[in-house]
This record gives structure tokens, sequence and C-alpha cells, in this order.
């Protein structure tokens, strides 16, 4: 049932890295982030979130978005990271399409640049309701490039 | 899932015997194709929740159980908080409260057809669905606090609906012992705008027929007629709701009882401070969802007087699927009031219980059963045998055959929304992604579902419907 869709390894146009994937849960879906360090990989795992939600390649970046979130550890800094970027869509009523996160330990500190919600332009799918601790990892894999997954409940 | 590992008790109740750490036996209701069909993370799932403290009789998936969050999607399980029972915030799910709510329209089908794409527009229009939609009423800290203390009844003390609704929604439209302290400032805000609004997903308003009658008693006694016009609310507690679900996840994970190392299955006891604060919060997210299905019945009796003003709208039922309820049953030979958990299950209490209005106490619960836009929903009514065989649960939907990714791969929203007009299905959107994730044929066999549930036991069916205007979320 769960198998990976295809990776999105890229250049999007305006130079920024795109290094995600998706992958099946049962009724939801999953999001997968990938860097060469922890905080490109929480970045990236956040435009899969956001391709989840809309098309990223439709979203603007004029407005930025400042937030700060901890847990207790790394798998749940992703966690309570995508959680913080769905509380921001929800009460600004925005989407984003790039990040930029510092983490210090399990403190994270990020930027989100989107802009106002358009649904048609954007071509909206679905609203994410939270991140979950289902499938959740973020691991730094034998090659050296790290990974942050966790399933979206939608 | 691999059927050599399961016991067949008969065709439609299939046992996983306990083991390991299992304090109970897990036990699933479904017909040998539907138990093929499941994920192996069913098994996973319900087996782990048959070894949580305090659980009752077994751990039972319905016949539509599919891989959840902890618990499966479909997963009934009840504790005793007196024998160190549990609450689990993933055995409630993230949209706490989701439910159905159907009315009955004294519409008739010559009206629906000479009116469709008017009152199409009229729901479309008056009713708020989708991504960053927000509805025309804004609550301050005061009155959420309201909100979430009255539900339903708070709606119709607003003006949202009629005193007489609340007789057909469980728990008359609000659930007790709600405690809107135990509610962040987060969510909050998160729902501050979003009142009367459908959301999105799976959730969507539905004008539909009835197509074909099966029980002809409990149709009468539901006000069902053949070609009767029923409209079909499916949504939950919003954004206030995802919000409580994802805090309390985290409080569970990080402060709470993990009794197996999957944190998934995070839990807190009942008579803990955890666990009461949870119960609090979960019950003011169950009335912002009884308050939100309240007014949106509102807004679609007013979508109906623009269009076809002398057609009155009645409450059928509204039921809820994602809960955690205080009900008395039966174990060891004992009544006892224990904590019952359904994540994606519907209540279906039979004939006779108490807590059934009195117009359906002779006849047993509505159970509603939520389809596709472009096959069916049904009405079943509970029986007397699900008390005893799941804690009175049945089914809540289909249940997904197939993930978002694949879907959208295969079905172009557009295309799709052209093909359902040609059937006579009027569906409205904003979004034809979002079409195209919840294409018909990603869904399992409703039928197959519904047929189940009644061959198991949980519930008989009364009607099949299909829809004809569908306003997605």
């Amino acid at each position: 049932m769960r198998h990976a869709a295809s990776r999105h390894v890229a250049e999007d146009v305006s130079g920024a890295n795109v290094n995600w994937e998706h992958f099946e849960h049962g009724s939801d879906i999953g999001v997968r982030g990938f860097g060469r360090t922890v905080e490109e990989a929480f970045e990236q795992a956040a435009i899969a979130l956001m391709a989840v939600v809309a098309d990223v390649s439709r979203i603007g970046h004029s407005e930025k978005v400042e937030v700060r979130c901890d847990a207790p550890d790394l798998e749940l800094l992703l966690v309570s990271w995508l959680n913080a970027v769905i509380y921001e869509m929800a009460v600004r009523k925005m989407l984003f399409s790039r990040f930029q996160v510092t983490t210090t330990g399990c403190s994270l500190s990020a930027v989100l640049f989107g802009e106002s919600a358009d649904p048609e332009r954007h071509h909206a799918a679905v609203e994410a309701k939270g991140a979950t601790v289902t499938a959740l990892r973020v691991a730094r894999d034998p090659d050296g490039q790290w990974v942050a997954q966790c399933v979206i409940d939608v | 899932m691999d059927l050599s590992s399961l016991s067949r008790h008969s065709d439609f109740e299939w046992w996983i015997d306990p083991a390991g750490k299992m304090r109970v036996p897990a036990i699933i209701y479904a017909g040998e194709d539907l138990v093929r069909d499941m994920d192996e993370k069913v098994r996973e799932q319900l087996t782990n929740v048959a070894t949580l403290p305090g659980i009752q009789r077994a751990a039972y998936a319905m016949p539509d159980a599919h891989w959840g969050y902890g618990f499966p999607i479909g997963g009934v399980a009840a504790f005793d908080p007196n024998e160190g029972g549990i609450i689990s915030a993933g055995g409630v799910g993230f949209d706490i409260s989701c439910g159905v709510r159907a009315l009955r329209t004294t519409l008739t089908m010559e009206e629906l057809q000479r009116n469709k794409a008017e009152l199409a527009e009229a729901l479309f229009h008056g009713v708020p669905a989708g991504i960053g939609s927000t509805g025309a009423i804004h609550l301050d800290e005061h009155e959420m606090d309201q909100m979430l203390r009255g539900g339903a009844q708070w709606a119709i003390e607003r003006g949202y609906g009629r005193p007489e609704d609340l007789d057909c929604i469980e728990e008359k439209g609000r659930a007790s012992g709600a405690k809107p302290e135990c509610v962040s400032r987060e969510a909050k805000k998160r729902q501050a705008h979003e009142m009367g609004t459908l959301g999105s997903g799976n959730h969507y308003l539905e004008v539909q027929r009835v197509a074909q009658i099966f029980d002809a008693a409990a149709a009468e006694a539901f006000g069902l007629k053949q070609d009767a016009i029923v409209v079909s609310i499916h949504c939950g507690s919003r954004g206030l709701g995802h919000q409580v679900g994802t805090d309390y996840l985290k409080s569970m994970v990080v402060e709470g009882y993990r009794p197996i190392p999957d944190r998934e299955l995070a839990c807190a006891p009942i008579h803990s401070e955890l666990g009461e604060r949870y119960l609090g919060a979960m019950r003011a997210a169950t009335n912002c969802a009884l308050a939100n299905r309240q007014i949106i019945t509102h807004l679609v009796r007013g979508a109906f007087a623009q269009v076809t003003p002398h057609v009155s709208l009645t409450l059928l039922y509204d039921v809820s699927h994602n809960t955690c309820k205080i009900e008395r049953h039966s174990t060891n030979g004992e009544t006892r009031e224990l904590f019952v958990h359904r994540k994606g299950a519907t209540r279906s209490f039979g004939p006779g219980h108490p807590e059934l209005p009195p117009g359906l106490r002779d006849v047993g619960q509505p159970v509603l059963i939520g389809g596709t836009m472009g096959t069916e929903s049904y009405v079943l009514v509970g029986t007397q045998e699900s008390e005893r065989l799941s804690f009175s649960s049945a089914c809540h939907g289909a249940g997904r055959a197939m993930s978002r990714t694949q879907a959208t791969k295969r079905w172009q929203g557009r295309k799709l929304v052209e093909e359902l007009q040609e059937q006579g299905v009027l569906i409205r959107t904003k979004s034809y992604r979002g079409v195209a994730e919840e294409a018909p044929g990603a869904y399992k066999d409703v039928n197959a579902v519904a047929e189940a549930a009644e061959h198991a036991k949980l519930a008989r069916r009364v009607v099949r419907l299909v829809p004809l205007i569908c306003v997605k979320g």
C-alpha cells in the first residue's frame, strides 16, 4: 500500500531547490523532504505539505510570516513545524511557497513566504487538518542525506 | 489482509485471537472480499488497540476499516475508567465529531428537476465551502465559549434553526461536560471565522433521491418514501477540532501514557489530569461540530427558501462518527459506564434505546452512511444485536480504495464534473483538483460496505440514496 510517488528533484523557476515527494497513506497522504541539512529537509517537507494543499508553482511569495516552535526531539519538532505552517495557513488564509528554517537543537525559527489563498488561481485541493506522528521519521541516511517525513491528515 | 491468520467465526465475523500483550481479542466485521482488501495496517493497529488498559470485550473493526492513526479508521473500542481505562486523541481523530446530518424535504422529484440548476447555485453560494472560506458569523471570545458550551442549542438560541431540530441530534445537540478553558487560544483563533463552513476533502453537501427502499416499515418511520428528496451534510468541527486534535496528540505523546512503543497510540488515563482536560476540550469541539452543522442547516433552508419557498426541511437525524462518548453497556454480567471510542464508526442504537427520541425509539437509530458524489449513500437502522456485537456501532462510509495521488493521476476534475452531469449529478466546486481526489472510483463500493453491516447484524439497510446535486468542500 505504501510506496513513494515520483520524487521532485529540480530547481524551480526562481532557482530554489525542489527535493521532496509524497507517499501513500490509506485515506490521507505522507510528505517527505530531503536535504543536506535537517533545516533543508524540513523546508522541503513543508513544500511537500503545500503541494498537498495547492499547486506550489502558482503561489507567490510577496508576504512573509515568522514562526517559532520547539519540541522534545527532532521528530516531534518536524510535527510541530508542519503544524505551525498549517496553523498560519488556517488563521491568515494564506498559502506559502518558500521556507527558510533555522534550528538550534530542538528549537526552530522560520520565515514563510507566501500570499493570500485564492482557491481557483492556486488550484487548491484540500485543507490540511494536522501533521501526525504516523510514519514519522527524521534521520540522516547512510549517504549523509537528511530525510524528514510524516503523514498529514487531510 | 492475509485471511489465514484470522479465525473465521462466521462469513462476516473474523477474529484475531489474543496473543502477546493483547488483553482482549480483535474482531473484524466484514465479508471475505472486504477483509482481503483491507490494509495489513488494520490488523496491526487493531491488535495494538487490544493491548490498551481497561479495554472491554474486544477491539472492533467495521466493514469500511482502513489504516488510521493509532486506531484504524472504522475502529471501535470501549474502556472502563475504573479498570485504568484510557482516552486517546488518535482514537477520536483530528476532525472531532465529524458526522452526517440528513434532512427530509417536501420537494417532489418533478419540482427538483425544474429547479435543479438554480438550487445548486443557491446552495453553492449560500454555504461556504473549500479552502480559506469563511462564514458570515464572527465569534468574539465570550461568544466562542458560549458556542463551545452550547453546541446546536447555542446555534438555535441565536436563530439558526428550530427548537424541534434538537430532538433528532445526538445528546439533543449539546455535549455536556465541555470545558472551553481546555481549548487552546490557537484553536479558538482558527475557528473565529469558520462557523457555518463545510470545509474541504471528503466533506460535502448533497441533495439526494431515495432510489431504493429495503425496509418499508423503518423507511416509513423515518419519513422516507420512494423518490423523496433528502439533503445530507457531511462535515465536522473545522479548524477548532483540528487544532484540539493537534494540541492533545502532542500532549499525549509528550506527557501522556504510551503502553507500546508506537507513538501514534499515545493516550492518557481517563482518570488523570490530562485525560480530563482532553475530555473537556473534545466535548467543546463536539459542540463546535454540532453548532456548525446546525448553522449549515439554517443556510440550506435559506437557499431552498430562495428557490422553492413552499418547501420545508425537517431533521431526520444527526450522527457523529469521530467520537468518544460515555455510554452504559453490559460487560461481564454487569452494566457499567464505558468510554466508547468510535473513529470513523457510527453509533447504531437499536429499538427501545432510552437515548432515542420518542419518534425513533420503536424503530431504532438512523445510521447515516456517506458515499461518493457519483454513486450512493445509505440510511441504515441500528439493531438490538449491535449492542452485544460492537457496543452499538456500525460503519460510517465507503472508505478510500486509492490514494489522492493515484486519483489525480487517473481522473481530471473538470471531465469528471461533465461526466457526472451527464449522469444527472450536478457538482458545484471551487476545486477541480479536489473533485479528482474525491473521484467515486477512488472509494470502495459503499454497497458492499452497507450490505456487510447488515449481514454482520450491526445495522439494517433502510434506504439507498443517489446524489442529484453535490456541493464539494
